[in-house]
């Protein structure tokens, strides 16, 4: 039986699923972007993603199906994300709102926001109808195609890692850094947190509705769905570039501009793995709770170690 | 002499109407002169990090006025304030970010007060100057500058927190028992440090000790709280003159009187 299991998968069906799995990472990998900004540089569980991701989804597919070009749309992926940010931001600043509960505020709400943009739960985009920035098609067209696509997708990704890099690098980039870090050290420098905190979370989710944008033309459909789960796989990406490549980032030159494009690697790993799972006929039913439990492992390592860690150093002190 | 600090009649009421109702300040009155160095001493709940507090605009004061060089800051929220004021924290890790270089740290802080926009964080210039006062510091800090904050000592966060403080001169520097968390001998680094600082930029500074030696020895003031409120101020010839058992003495009486007050309510 083991031996008809085996005999029944096909490797080449997994090595032909590999360019989409990667363009999949790359595009996912924009989000985790966003996804590394909040949880990582502010230190907040923002879930807004899960609806900003279907916002900047169904912006662009309104405004392309309405005439604009598909690469600006983009643009207004990105503002539209923002502008959810924003609300997250202002609910957890201006009003008190707890970080969690706040960002799920925005989240439900934005469910009713995209039903109001589509019209209806989802709509279509034809890629032969309309000159997308990203499609599925692409990936199994013809080789120069399929490279101007790659050399795409690589590039763009390679821009917004340096504009991420440069902003950072700022004096209003430090200030967001500070505030992540250490909220009553920026305070008594002069640095308003709350000011702060707010962009940060517009940069963040202006990042995930431009993945939407991108995801949309990729699949060719907006759905009030395509969220669902998105911060699952955008914590996986952060945490498995961590795992992977945080000592080989660390005390180098630019260590956050690696830090960064270790992320797209990251959600493309994600995507690899999860691509070979279900190569191995693991029912796809069970994808998200396979995400979940990954990234319940992953993010429990760091506390597990220190505790362990913990208790052998006790016995060594005393 | 220009006057730097006016405290006036400041009150302070914790959780109001509760059952962990606590009055923090009491009617303070303070007034600092240009150049001015207090040391503040007292028992525990005396109302002394508090003041500091009420100062830094950590929470707001229920009634009183609090002015800086002249400005009325009563009103203004904690950022706003720290264009006037250097602080360092008891706790070292409050006072700078420990996922962020030195020089990171250092350029934040050479910013107090000033708009960030989108130049560089840290400027070539500016790395330098970094490099000089670390030197001076003897610490070994000087070649150390993209290292991570968080890898520091305790001793040494302290040290690079009263650089940055001031980096860019306030108007007032507050300590508030910066050298509690420390060992003894490291305790006595940071303090030579902060007392060369002061001295050097001519600082206003209030420091906040339980160690009444130090509070003595450093300062050209030195003021006692009771009960939310100031209850011996001294300074000058007499402050210098002033002696460990002297302060206790007067330490003892004012909670002494306290009892005495109480035990007259009883009967």
């Amino acid at each position: 039986m083991i031996l008809a299991y085996f005999s029944s998968l096909d490797p080449t069906a997994l090595v032909r699923a590999l360019p989409g799995n990667v363009a999949q990472g790359i595009i996912w990998g924009i989000m985790a972007l966003g996804v590394y900004i909040t949880f990582r540089l502010l230190d907040f569980a923002d879930l807004t993603v899960d609806g900003s991701m279907a916002t900047g989804g169904a912006v662009a597919v309104m405004l392309i199906r309405g005439g604009m070009h598909p690469a600006l749309a983009l643009v207004f992926a990105f503002l539209a994300g923002m502008a959810a940010g924003f609300v997250t931001g202002i609910l957890h600043t201006a009003l008190g709102i707890p970080g969690i509960l706040a960002s799920i505020l925005t989240q439900i709400s934005l469910y009713s926001i995209n039903l109001g943009i589509m019209g209806k739960a989802n709509q279509a985009i034809n890629v032969d109808q309309y000159e997308l920035v990203a499609s599925l098609r692409y990936v199994t067209a013809e080789m120069d195609v399929r490279v101007l696509f790659f050399l795409r997708m690589i590039i763009g990704a390679i821009l917004l890692i340096a504009l991420l890099y440069w902003f950072f690098g700022t004096e209003l980039g430090a200030s967001i850094r500070a505030t992540g870090c250490n909220p009553q050290m920026a305070s008594a420098q002069g640095i308003n947190t709350s000011f702060c905190k707010v962009l940060a979370l517009m940069l963040s989710n202006g990042l995930v509705g431009l993945c939407g944008g991108v995801y949309a033309q990729y699949q060719g459909s907006a759905d009030v769905n395509m969220g669902r789960g998105a911060i699952v796989i955008g914590l996986a990406a952060v945490i498995i570039s961590e795992v992977l490549f945080e000592k080989l980032c660390a005390g180098r030159k630019m260590a956050f501009a690696f830090s960064l494009f270790a992320v797209f690697i990251g959600a493309i790993l994600y995507y690899v793995v999860i691509a070979f799972v279900l190569w191995l006929k693991m029912p796809s039913d069970y994808m998200k709770l396979f995400s979940a439990v990954v990234v319940a492992c992953f993010l429990s390592v760091p506390y597990l170690k220190q505790k362990y860690s913990k208790k052998k150093k006790g016995a060594v002190k005393v | 002499m220009r006057t730097m600090l006016e405290i006036q009649d400041v009150h302070k009421t914790f959780n109001p109407g509760t059952i962990n109702e606590k009055v923090a300040l009491d009617g303070v009155n303070l007034t600092l002169e240009e150049g001015d160095f207090v040391t503040i001493i007292g028992g525990n709940g005396a109302g002394k990090s508090t003041t500091l507090n009420a100062v830094a605009g950590v929470f707001g004061v229920d009634s009183g006025r609090i002015i800086v060089d002249g400005d009325d800051i009563t009103r203004l929220p904690e950022y706003k304030r720290a264009a006037f004021l250097g602080r360092v924290f008891q706790d070292p890790m409050t006072g700078t970010a420990a996922t962020m270089s030195i020089e990171d740290n250092m350029a934040i802080a050479a910013r107090r007060g000033t708009f960030r926009g989108l130049r560089w964080g840290v400027t070539k210039k500016e790395r330098e100057n970094f490099r000089e006062q670390l030197r001076m510091l003897n610490l070994g800090l000087e070649d150390r500058l993209t290292s991570k904050v968080g890898l520091l000592s305790g001793g040494q966060r302290q040290a690079i927190t009263l650089l940055m403080a001031s980096l860019k001169k306030p108007k007032l520097l507050l300590l508030d028992e910066h050298t509690a968390a420390l060992d003894p001998k490291t305790a006595a680094r940071v303090l030579e440090i902060s007392d060369r600082i002061i001295e050097e930029h001519h600082l206003t500074a209030m420091m906040v000790t339980h160690n009444m030696k130090d509070a003595i020895t450093h300062g050209n003031r030195l003021v006692m709280m009771h009960n939310g409120r100031i209850i011996y101020d001294v300074s000058g010839e007499k402050k210098k003159n002033l002696k460990v058992s002297q302060l206790l003495e007067k330490f003892e009486q004012a909670s002494g009187e306290e009892f005495a007050n109480d035990r007259m309510m009883l009967a």
